[in-house]
């Protein structure tokens, strides 16, 4: 249990994607089974335990100690899951057996638990730990550890751990169970890769690389094909033994947030597509649209109707029981085309292609596409088979240009790792208001998009230029006459609550920056809101 | 006579009118006792300051040698008479020379303890419990939330982490007088013996440190001129921690920020600070030191000054212990 408590204590202040997989990795090879597969399934959500109630473990804390101290308590750290582990006090009497519990204690005690017996079963498990492994308990009975590590993360670790390529365990991943021996046995070339489970799993997703200097000057357009690419998230449709999966491009089961997908599922085989909301052929939604749809446990019947999702199809790997991963490209489009015309209009349609001529005429077309939901085109060698990951050659996307607005810099906070010397995370804002007494208002912010020269020349300039503190960060001059303008690009625009702007700008990066310009002549917040629309 | 016609707080500082001197003061007075050479509790421009020859040594090194007007050393457990008062130095177990003072008059005794912990440190005396009527406890870390684990299963975090990491620089925070020592000399007890690489703010008193017979094994300065930067691979680097922030940093490869103090028991802290491997070591009390030290002075009265006052003061009244906020003004309530 110490172990995964210092994992997790570790993860959460890592900030770099590279320190991680090496925390998971070492964790992986020094744990034995079934700790570390329990671990990994308690990071990638796949560890059912009885939840407890946070009321209920307040109530546990309120019982061993005066609650003026545990308000003075609570009311400085600010995390209930964190106060409890800091205050709860160390039993009188230590218990009969001395040993700390492992992970597999802890969670084979939590599983035999019933909901009533579950919080004293919880504080005689605090009675035993320290500081960090009650943290880690109450973080596993509240559900949701938090410590910025995706399933997709904890897989690559996994891969690196046993030196194959992740897409093999993306691959068998559905048809493993926590504690993943199987799994671990094989990484550790110990025994053979475990079989796949018969139905419905997960086949991992083919990906496009983006077109660089004169990569098509080589290739004759005669050889591609060309379609839209759509603005929602790539999505593996899956229907096979009659069982109904709906997973995201990483693999996960998302079909538990789309029951009105789900239900609408009538055919044997496995579609490539894009998840958009809307009524096809009339209505594609927007991103933002989607986005009302997406991280959802629970659809309740109003946002069903309101945000409709559907899926355009763009491949089929699986037709009834045949695979046709290894067919060309054009030959599977051919049997998709097929395929979708039988399925349910309003839930299924398929990518229409894009003819062209020449890549100049492609070039034409990406810029100016018919529809604001289109992002770009794909780029599709009509003989290449259907390939796990993200082979160079076979597919390529074409984004049309990136948005920018003029914004000018407000607060600056100091990076991590390499970067922690240097102010280089940067949140940026657009005048709004009134125009003779307008104010800065934040839109966005990037870390991004400078060269090692620039991040030196903007880190000078707020350390010159700077107003106030606060920890990590610090706010820098701003005004009409004076601050720095940052060219900020950025692939779209969602609307949202959180913000004061009430925009969110997706994937904002810094493309230039405007010493030249006067604060003054920035962009103004009307500029970006009417992008909405 | 009342305990506070003793000792009681003026703009000074704590002040004893039988003896006319004030313990700790913020402003330059006539007469000072100096508990520790940490600079919220030992100042320039004094008159006269009595402490012991480590806080003196201390003081000299940091404030320079005209600090105060004339300095005697006071010797750890012997009285000493002071106007009407008499004064008693006694180990707070804090930093190199660190005391509490024992004040005596009337039969009444008030102990100032200072700054003080009860966790093993070598490198400095450890803290000499004193029975006392009054007992002034500093309370830093006054919250029961904080509870400093061992420092030495700290230590090991951090060399386990230097193993796992070898491609990159971690980079200790730990304040000057007294952390940065103790830290360096917990490393060499967990058997490194490599260099230890030193900020120049650290240089002089872990010198000083050394020449009092605390081994702090090889140290070299951090410097880049003498080392290109890869030098710093798999290094220990410690300095004070407002330099993490800055650009003297930047010499390091792809630093791994560590912080070395009791604030580190609270995550979002470590966040903030933008600090990777927090470091729970104090020179300060935790919690549970705080009450035990309290209810084994066997004082009937407790006075708590520059911290958390008030969930100590609870604490108090519910063990049924007279306390109250002393309000001496001037302490720094982040200083660890």
């Amino acid at each position: 249990m110490n172990r995964f408590a210092e994992l997790l204590d570790r993860l959460v202040l890592t900030p770099s994607r590279n320190g991680k997989l090496t925390l998971l990795r070492d964790y992986f090879r020094a744990t034995p089974d079934p700790d570390r597969g329990l671990a990994l399934a308690a990071i990638t959500g796949d560890l059912s335990i009885a939840a407890v109630k946070p009321a209920m473990l307040r109530a546990l804390v309120m019982e061993r100690m005066d609650p003026i101290l545990f308000g003075y308590s609570y009311d400085y750290v600010g995390d209930l899951a964190e106060t409890i582990s800091l205050v709860w006090p160390e039993p009188a009497e230590a218990p009969r057996d001395n040993a700390v519990p492992t992970l597999g204690d802890v969670v084979a005690r939590l599983q035999a638990a019933s909901r009533s017996d579950g919080p004293k079963v919880v504080a005689g498990l605090l009675d035993r730990l320290d500081v960090s492994a009650r943290f880690a308990v109450i973080k596993l009975v509240t559900g949701g550890l938090r410590i910025g590590v995706s399933a997709r993360l904890a897989k690559q670790a996994l891969a690196d751990f046993g030196k194959v390529d992740i897409v093999e365990i993306e691959e068998l991943w559905h048809g493993l169970e926590p504690p993943y021996r199987a799994l671990f046995a094989w990484l550790e070339g110990r025994a053979p890769k475990p079989e796949k489970g018969a139905r419905a799993l997960f086949r991992p997703v083919m990906l496009s690389n983006p077109v660089g200097d004169g990569d098509l000057d080589r290739l004759d357009p005669a050889d591609y094909a060309a379609e839209w690419k759509w603005d929602g998230i790539r999505v593996q449709v899956s229907l096979e033994g009659g069982l109904r999966r709906l997973y995201s491009r990483t693999g996960d089961d998302i079909s538990g947030a789309f029951p009105d997908l789900v239900e609408a599922m009538d055919f044997s085989g496995v579609i490539d597509g894009e998840l958009l909301v809307g009524r096809p052929p009339e209505w594609t939604g927007t991103f933002s649209d989607l986005q009302q749809r997406l991280n959802r446990k629970t659809v309740a019947a109003k946002m069903r109707t309101k945000y409709p999702v559907f899926v355009r199809c763009y491949d089929l790997l699986q037709s009834g029981g045949e695979d046709l991963r290894a067919l060309g490209f054009a030959k599977r489009r051919g049997e998709l085309e097929q395929f979708v015309a039988a399925l349910d209009p309003e839930r299924f349609d398929l990518s229409p292609m894009v003819p062209f001529d020449d890549w100049q005429h492609l070039d034409r077309l990406r810029r100016a596409p018919p529809h604001p939901v289109v992002e770009g085109v794909m780029i599709k060698e009509r003989r290449s088979p259907y390939l796990a990951g993200r082979p160079k050659g076979p597919w390529f996307k074409w984004k049309r240009d990136p948005y920018t607005v003029d914004a000018v810099l407000m607060y600056a906070q100091r990076g991590h790792g390499k970067r922690s010397s240097y102010y280089s995370d940067y949140t940026f804002g657009v005048w709004s208001g009134p125009e003779e007494t307008p104010e800065l208002v934040p839109v966005g912010k990037a870390y991004f998009g400078f060269t090692d020269e620039e991040l030196r020349q903007i880190d000078k300039y707020v350390r010159d230029n700077t107003l106030e503190r606060f920890g990590p960060v610090r706010s820098v001059r701003a005004d009409r006459e004076n601050g720095l303008v940052l060219e900020v690009a950025f692939e779209g625009l969602n609307r949202s609550q959180r913000h004061r702007s009430g925009v969110a700008m997706r994937f904002p990066r810094i493309a230039r920056l405007r010493w030249d310009k006067p604060p003054a002549e920035a962009d103004r917040i009307e500029t970006l809101r009417a992008m909405l629309d | 006579m009342r305990a506070s016609d003793l000792l009681h707080p003026r703009p000074e500082g704590l002040y004893c009118p039988a003896g006319d001197f004030f313990i700790d003061p913020v402003r330059p007075v006539a007469r000072a006792l100096v508990t520790h050479g940490h600079s919220d509790h030992a100042r320039s421009g004094h008159g006269s300051v009595l402490a012991t020859q480590g806080t003196l040594d201390v003081m000299a090194l940091r404030l320079g040698p005209g600090f105060a007007g004339a300095t005697q050393a006071a010797s750890m457990g012997k009285p000493m008479k002071i106007g009407d008062a008499a004064v008693t130095f006694h180990p707070a177990g804090h930093v190199l020379g660190s005391a509490q003072i024992a004040v005596e008059h009337g039969g009444i005794r008030i102990v100032a303890s200072g700054d003080y912990k009860r966790q093993p440190d070598a490198t400095c005396t450890a803290f000499e419990l004193v029975a006392c009527d009054v007992f002034i406890t500093e309370a830093t870390f006054g919250l029961p939330v904080f509870r400093h684990p061992a420092a030495s299963d700290e230590i090991a975090s951090l060399l386990r982490s230097v193993e796992q990491f070898p491609e990159r620089a971690h980079v200790v925070g730990a304040y000057a007088l007294g952390k940065a020592q103790r830290v360096i000399r917990l490393i060499r007890d967990a058997g490194y013996d490599r260099p230890i690489y030193l900020h120049g703010a650290l240089e002089r008193i872990s010198e000083y440190y050394q020449e009092a017979g605390v081994d702090l094994g090889p140290l070299e300065p951090a410097t880049v001129d003498r080392s290109a930067k890869g030098d710093f691979t798999g290094a220990i680097v410690v300095g004070p921690p407002s330099a993490f922030a800055d650009r003297w940093a930047r010499r390091f490869p792809d630093p791994i920020s560590c912080f070395a103090s009791g604030w580190m028991r609270i995550r979002q802290r470590a966040r903030q600070g933008g600090v990777e491997l927090p470091l729970i070591i104090s020179d300060h009390s935790d919690w549970d030191e705080l009450t035990a030290t309290i209810r084994e002075t066997g004082a009937g009265e407790v006075w708590v000054t520059h911290g958390r006052e008030e969930a100590l003061v609870r604490w108090c009244q519910l063990e049924g212990i007279a306390a109250r906020p002393l309000n001496l003004v001037g302490y720094e309530d982040e200083g660890d």
